[in-house]
């Protein structure tokens, strides 16, 4: 057989940062084994009732339409926390800046996190600022370090996952990426789709107060439907997800059909998937009442009767909802 | 929305009804990638009989562009490349445009060859001219803009393919057994219906040309079916709504403009006489080829991948020994397993 060079498993590519399986693959065959930890997080208990989280932040434009990164290195951070079922309670934030950067636009990005913490209820305690020189970096980088306390009774795990547990997201899906192409990419659509950038644990503690929760996850990079694969890995138990029900704005369909992308698959920054027993039928109502849950829906349930993820499509046909290897492409015509 | 109609359950299951009706093997190849992924999408096959045998044919772009388009590419510099999405995991001899990124060429993603031409303002720029009917005359049309305003900066590497031609050489090759096709919804509405009438007049053979939605694909089976029934093959036209029987003559008129037909080498099917386009001489300065000096002459690796097979109908994908094993969409060694729209990587996705 001829060689077939593969670049791939030799340098870094775009693709290792997707969230899909790459990602996971690089994180378990380079960090997790040389730091010798025993499950691939991102947050982690450091004693009983303490719960830390960190994320890196680079998002192209700067800038758009319903937040910017200071708003996302805020939010995403928070929502770290929130869905471990911690109250976040404080923030630290590292900035790499690139020689160059307007400080009006560093402002706006500042101010905006500090909206961000006040409306999630932390504080911004400690951070740390470097400038790179002109091209070493794409105007700025935010890196942020969430604390949040876990009370006692609180326990989210997917091996808490049962036969029959309900799922639901609590807004529309794909929101935030149509956004981020939108403007980035100027297709031009008027007016412009927002992004869903929000913080949420105000929202996941009213969840929590109101019913028993199995686990929750935030479904930024990879979407909906690599959360729901990872919980497929992580459990055992199969998943039907009813296409029907899912909660997607017919913009976002329309311009995913042309872009040939799936909204299941698109990174979101204001969605959770929560599981919940089935007999807790009445947490749409609370979730309604929160601003960021206006749009719930249950959109499928865990099951014994498959092996993996699957949808069942409108026409009632069940096909596999596979993880990705990387990002989706957008496709030709 | 009127796509909402062509979903319509209660009616999608009357036609599958009537579909099921019918007891003999019929073997109908669907020959557009975008058929292949909205059957994927709907998961029709678990909705069809087993006697109905739909095969994926070769009419995905990425898929049957020669790695020589990409190998051309990848060790340029001080150049921008400017591309369709889906070209970049194509895998060439050395690596991928996605692998020769990483290593310091300049790829950028583009959704119109129109952006091409605003990359061109700036700096050198080849724009990947990759697709069918339904793709080029976009491409082609750019191609007069740039001449227009002059802008030398601009050129396109010709990988067209015109999607008549490669089904004549399908049904010339003797390993093909087909029964029907479901002809392209988006390149007939350039084409024109008329453009398959060489299917009934030279090879006996009847097609349907129809639309992406369930209620359109389920129809066209329908109508193969009455076909195979009546032993009257010919071309229908389901997808009346967008499709004329002449095609759109502006368009028409765009490509031949700026482009000839020419030989051309397709992956996994070899080489078709007068199944690509090339430049025109009169716009020799934005032909890359002709710019760079690249050389595309194509020499096929072999890997034991089967991709040819899976294009032509004669095996499904699962039944190569490559699939699921040492070709995933992580690690793609043909290219039907690379584009979101190839046989392969549809199988991997919904079929498996």
């Amino acid at each position: 057989m001829p060689l077939i060079i593969n670049m791939k498993d030799n340098i870094i590519t775009l693709a290792h940062g997707s969230g899909a399986r790459l990602t996971q693959k690089l994180i378990s065959s380079v960090f997790a084994s040389t730091f010798q930890m025993e499950e691939l997080s991102d947050s982690f208990r450091i004693e009983p009732g303490l719960v830390v989280t960190t994320d890196a932040h680079v998002i192209k434009p700067i800038f758009f339409p319903g937040g910017n990164i200071g708003k996302l290195a805020v939010t995403g951070t928070v929502n770290d926390v929130a869905v471990s079922g911690a109250v976040p309670a404080y923030l630290l934030a590292a900035f790499i800046i690139e020689e160059g950067f307007p400080i009006s636009d560093l402002q706006k990005i500042v101010t905006s996190m500090q909206h961000a913490a006040q409306e999630a209820g932390v504080k911004i305690i400690a951070g740390d600022t470097k400038v790179v020189e002109k091209h070493n970096a794409e105007g700025i980088y935010i890196t942020t370090t969430g604390i949040g306390y876990l009370p006692d009774d609180i326990h989210l795990s997917t091996q808490m996952i049962k036969p029959d547990d309900q799922i639901i997201v609590n807004n529309y899906i794909g929101d935030h990426t149509i956004a981020i192409i939108n403007s980035r990419d100027q297709l031009g659509l008027q007016p412009p789709p927002l992004s869903d950038c929000a913080p949420l644990n105000h929202l996941i503690q009213a969840m929590l107060k109101a019913s028993k929760v199995h686990f929750i996850r935030d479904a930024t990079r990879g979407g909906v439907a690599t959360i729901l694969n990872e919980v497929y890995d992580d459990c055992g138990l199969g998943i039907i997800i009813d296409e029907s029900t899912l909660p997607i704005r017919n913009s976002t369909l329309a311009v995913s059909e042309l872009l040939g992308m799936e909204p299941l698959y698109m990174a979101n920054e204001g969605v959770i998937v929560s599981f919940v027993p089935a007999q807790y039928y009445d947490l749409l109502s609370v979730m309604g009442a929160s601003k960021y849950g206006e749009n719930s829906a249950i959109i499928g349930k865990v099951t014994n009767e498959v092996k993996g993820v699957y949808l069942k499509t409108p026409l009632g046909s069940l096909r596999p909802l596979p993880m990705l290897n990387a990002d989706p492409l957008p496709r030709i015509c | 929305m009127l796509n909402k109609m062509f979903q319509n359950n209660d009616l999608v299951h009357k036609l599958l009804n009537r579909i099921a009706r019918y007891k003999e093997d019929i073997r109908i190849m669907e020959v557009c990638g975008s058929h292949t992924m909205a059957i994927g999408k709907w998961a029709l096959r678990k909705l069809l009989p087993p006697n109905i045998h739909l095969i994926s044919g070769p009419g995905c772009p990425v898929c049957v562009t020669p790695p020589s388009i990409i190998d051309s590419l990848i060790n340029l510099r001080s150049v921008t490349i400017a591309t369709f999405g889906d070209m970049l995991r194509l895998p060439g001899n050395n690596g991928t445009l996605e692998d020769a990124r990483a290593a310091g060429l300049d790829v950028r993603i583009v959704y119109s060859p129109l952006d091409a031409l605003k990359l061109a303002k700036k700096n050198e720029t080849i724009f990947i001219g990759i697709g069918f009917e339904t793709t080029i005359p976009g491409i082609a049309h750019t191609i007069t803009l740039a001449h227009k305003q002059n802008l030398s900066r601009f050129s396109v590497l010709p990988a067209f393919k015109i999607i008549p031609p490669a089904l004549k050489a399908l049904l010339n090759s003797t390993e093909v057994n087909i029964d029907g096709f479901i002809l392209p919804g988006n390149v007939s509405a350039i084409i024109g219906s008329n453009a398959y009438e060489f299917l009934p007049r030279e090879f006996d053979l009847g097609g349907v040309v129809t639309g992406f939605e369930p209620i359109d694909i389920l129809s066209a089976i329908n109508m193969l079916i009455d076909q195979q029934q009546n032993n009257s093959p010919k071309i229908e036209n389901e997808y009346q709504r967008v499709v004329s029987p002449a095609g759109n003559i502006n368009a028409q008129q765009a490509i031949n403009q700026v482009l000839q037909v020419q030989d051309s080498w397709w992956r996994g099917l070899g080489y078709i006489p007068a199944s690509g386009l090339g430049i025109r001489d009169e716009f020799r300065q934005f032909d890359a080829i002709h710019k760079y000096n690249l050389d595309i002459s194509d020499q096929q690796p072999d890997t034991g991948c089967q991709c040819g097979d899976v294009l032509k109908g004669i095996i499904t994908p699962p039944q190569c020994p490559l699939f699921d094993h040492t070709c995933t969409p992580a690690n793609p060694i043909g290219p039907c397993m690379v584009s979101s729209e190839g046989s392969c990587a549809a199988y991997y996705k919904y079929e498996r």
